[in-house]
């Protein structure tokens, strides 16, 4: 006989109790991220080759209408790959947000027939995402190899720069679940903002046309936390100047909607069963 | 070991919504809905002192201990908070006051499957279920061939579960949960739906489980089944517990109290547009079609029901279950005799007759619990004691004494006796 003892009280739990739970729900973690992964391409056609084909379309409508047709500049480089290191780190971002506002709908059922730790439920569909992450890669290494980019020593910044990306996903991941379980209205908001924060992100246009455009919004740009993950991408990739100033402050803005998320979540979890 | 200490669980219930009688008030109040809405939606969640009026108490000042070992029922009438003291006992619903501890490895199944895929196949599936009842990878991996074996499944654990009969996913969705080994085991009687054999697996694997020194609470509609497997019964009565004790006590103080004093022919539901089906009313007739609810042993008993489809809806099926001091003597649903249940039901207005054989029912009050709901799958409308009726042995008094109220057995069957010199 064990000496466990669960205590249930009205009002939320410390944080120490939740991060020891998380540890002992670590296996569910891992088995609903896997499923998020196998079901997603079942019963399709093309099927992992999903990941590959969504941002190489976007990279070809994008380098035709604002490569070719609107001429925005793109830093000296062929505006393609220009375009492809950011459209796949920015695609990854995206369909993180859409999948948390749906990971309430596909999770509900568990909500209301047994107890596990809420909090993971966010970070599953993005962690799942990370995989076609991962499978987009290689557009990037393709794209490189054509165009014949060196990124020098810089590459060795890549996975600091994919931890913010990943950081920065769940961060809006987090506050979106916790919304859309109580306030449907999210369903509605996440089509059009997602078109918002890609332009609001240096994804078709270079972070420095905010230098020289708005010179005095520049030092404040990095609050935005999208913009220091998809910049610095771009930017260990392609071998050019890194912008520490703007990564270091969305690495700051990431942290911070990442932690208020975590406990605004928290603090409305216990609710989840009865107003889902 | 359980203890619960005055617990007590509120819910917000609509506030009254005012009408509009202008245009121009029509448009203000439309202008002005988001704001409402918003406070609406908040206070699913916030309580302020000030509107009792719009709260509802699901638990209040409920305080139990169980020991170690102690196999204990808890039952109730629909809306009694029986459901609502699982959900806490779950820790999926918070309590408003009061706390509970309980010590020892805890497990709750509210339902069995929870969480399984039908994508995935039954392997993907038992890992996710059984991570998801709270067991660590390693356990499943250790009674991964038991669990395969308890389901008789083999064949099919590596096919998507989609592919599966309602009976194989039931089958091993109910295999994980069997294997769960924790100290303490909170049930909901979902465990009871499904077939008769797997109702019987069921219950034997709580006997076991309750043999194994075990704490069990079991939440329950079916009486029979809590007189069975528990020695003690709690009943709760509008979110309070009335009575505590040994279960034959308490079930039967609870079905004294919930007799009414007459029988009751027929009875009608109020219609809800919100259900997509729903029986709104039946009958206890006789053989020429009049209600009636005072029977001979020999006469025909017809149950008529009328049930509303609002919108389509594939393979839901009728039921009805005949109790007879509190116990199911039997029921019956309207698929019985399908293999199939797929048949699509178009909006619109249905009647089901159903003749009870006789002689079957032996002399005694018999209550009828009606049912809508897709098999294995929901229940849509459940209720209880909708008809009551007698029957009586008048024509043939004392001739057939087999049949009379006193002597051993529960139902009347004509037995075809032959002899040879």
């Amino acid at each position: 006989m064990s000496t466990q003892t669960t205590v249930i009280e009205a009002g939320s739990k410390s944080t120490s109790a939740v991060m020891r739970e998380v540890w002992a729900y670590r296996d569910l973690f891992m088995f609903l991220t896997l499923r998020d992964i196998k079901v997603i391409y079942k019963q399709t056609v093309l099927g992992f080759l999903w990941a590959f084909i969504q941002p190489f379309f976007s990279v070809v409508v994008f380098t035709f209408v604002f490569g070719h047709m609107a001429k925005v500049p793109s830093d000296g480089q062929p505006y393609a790959i220009f375009s492809i290191v950011a459209v796949v780190p920015w695609t990854f971002i995206s369909s993180s947000i859409s999948a948390s506002g749906q990971s309430l709908v596909s999770n509900l059922n568990m909500i209301s027939k047994v107890y596990f730790p809420r909090i993971i439920i966010p970070f599953v569909p993005v962690t799942a995402k990370m995989v076609d992450f991962g499978i987009s890669l290689i557009l990037i290494v393709a794209g490189m190899l054509y165009f014949g980019i060196n990124p020098g020593w810089s590459i060795l910044y890549l996975p600091i720069m994919i931890l913010l990306m990943y950081l920065t996903a769940a961060a809006f991941g987090v506050w979106i679940t916790a919304f859309a379980i109580q306030y449907r209205d999210v369903k509605f908001i996440i089509g059009f903002l997602v078109h918002l924060l890609m332009y609001a992100a240096p994804v078709v246009w270079p972070a420095s046309l905010v230098k020289e455009t708005y010179p005095v919004l520049w030092p404040w740009y990095g609050l935005y936390p999208i913009a220091g993950a998809i910049d610095g991408i771009r930017s260990v990739l392609l071998g050019s100047t890194i912008n520490w100033d703007l990564i270091g402050l969305s690495a700051l803005s990431t942290s911070l909607l990442l932690t208020s998320g975590i406990m605004y979540f928290m603090k409305r979890e216990r609710y989840f069963a009865d107003v889902a | 070991m359980i203890r619960v200490e005055n617990l007590s669980k509120q819910y917000r219930i609509g506030a009254k919504v005012e009408r509009a009688r202008t245009l121009s008030e029509a448009v203000g109040s439309f202008l002005t809905s988001p704001l409402r809405n918003l406070r609406r939606l908040q206070g699913l969640t916030s309580f302020r002192e000030d509107d009792e009026e719009n709260v509802l108490w699901a638990l209040k000042d409920i305080s139990f201990e169980v020991n170690q070992g102690e196999v204990v029922g808890i039952i109730g009438r629909n809306g009694a908070g029986k459901s609502t003291l699982l959900k806490v006992l779950s820790r999926i619903t918070p309590p408003s006051h009061g706390r509970v501890s309980i010590g020892g490895r805890v497990s709750s199944l509210l339902e069995v499957g929870t969480g399984f895929h039908p994508e995935l196949s039954g392997r993907e599936n038992i890992y996710l279920n059984g991570t998801i009842l709270g067991m660590r990878k390693a356990e499943v991996d250790r009674k991964f061939d038991e669990i395969v074996d308890f389901s008789g499944v083999e064949k099919f654990i590596d096919t998507p579960v989609k592919r599966y009969s309602s009976g194989m996913s039931v089958r091993l969705a109910f295999s994980v949960a069997a294997h769960l080994e924790p100290e303490v085991l909170i049930v909901d009687e979902v465990l009871a739906v499904g077939d008769m054999a797997f109702q019987k697996k069921c219950l034997g694997k709580m006997e076991t489980v309750a043999g194994e020194g075990r704490t069990v609470v079991i939440v329950s509609h079916q009486l029979d089944m809590v007189r069975n497997l528990c020695k003690r019964t709690i009943l709760l009565e509008d979110g309070k517990k009335m009575l505590d004790g040994a279960s034959a006590d308490v079930i039967d103080s609870y079905l004294n109290s919930a007799i009414p004093e007459g029988v009751k022919p027929l009875f009608e539901v109020e219609e809800d547009s919100e259900m997509d089906i729903q029986i709104v009313a039946g009958r206890v007739l006789d053989a020429e079609g009049n209600l009636c609810a005072n029977f001979d042993i020999y006469d025909k008993i017809t149950l008529e029901i009328d049930y509303h489809v609002r919108s389509k809806i594939i393979g839901p099926t009728l039921g009805f279950e005949v109790y007879s001091g509190g116990v199911v003597l039997f029921a019956s649903f309207q698929s019985d005799e399908q293999s199939n249940n797929s048949h699509q039901y178009d909006p619109g207005s249905y009647r089901c007759r159903m003749r009870i054989p006789s002689p079957l029912l032996k002399p005694g009050r018999y209550y009828l619990v009606f049912s809508i709901g897709v098999p294995r799958r929901m229940s849509l409308q459940r209720i209880e004691q909708a008809l009551i009726f007698d029957v009586e042995m008048i024509t043939k008094a004392g001739a057939y004494l087999s049949y009379s109220a006193d002597r051993p057995g529960t139902i009347a069957v004509p037995i075809v006796w032959e002899q040879w010199p």
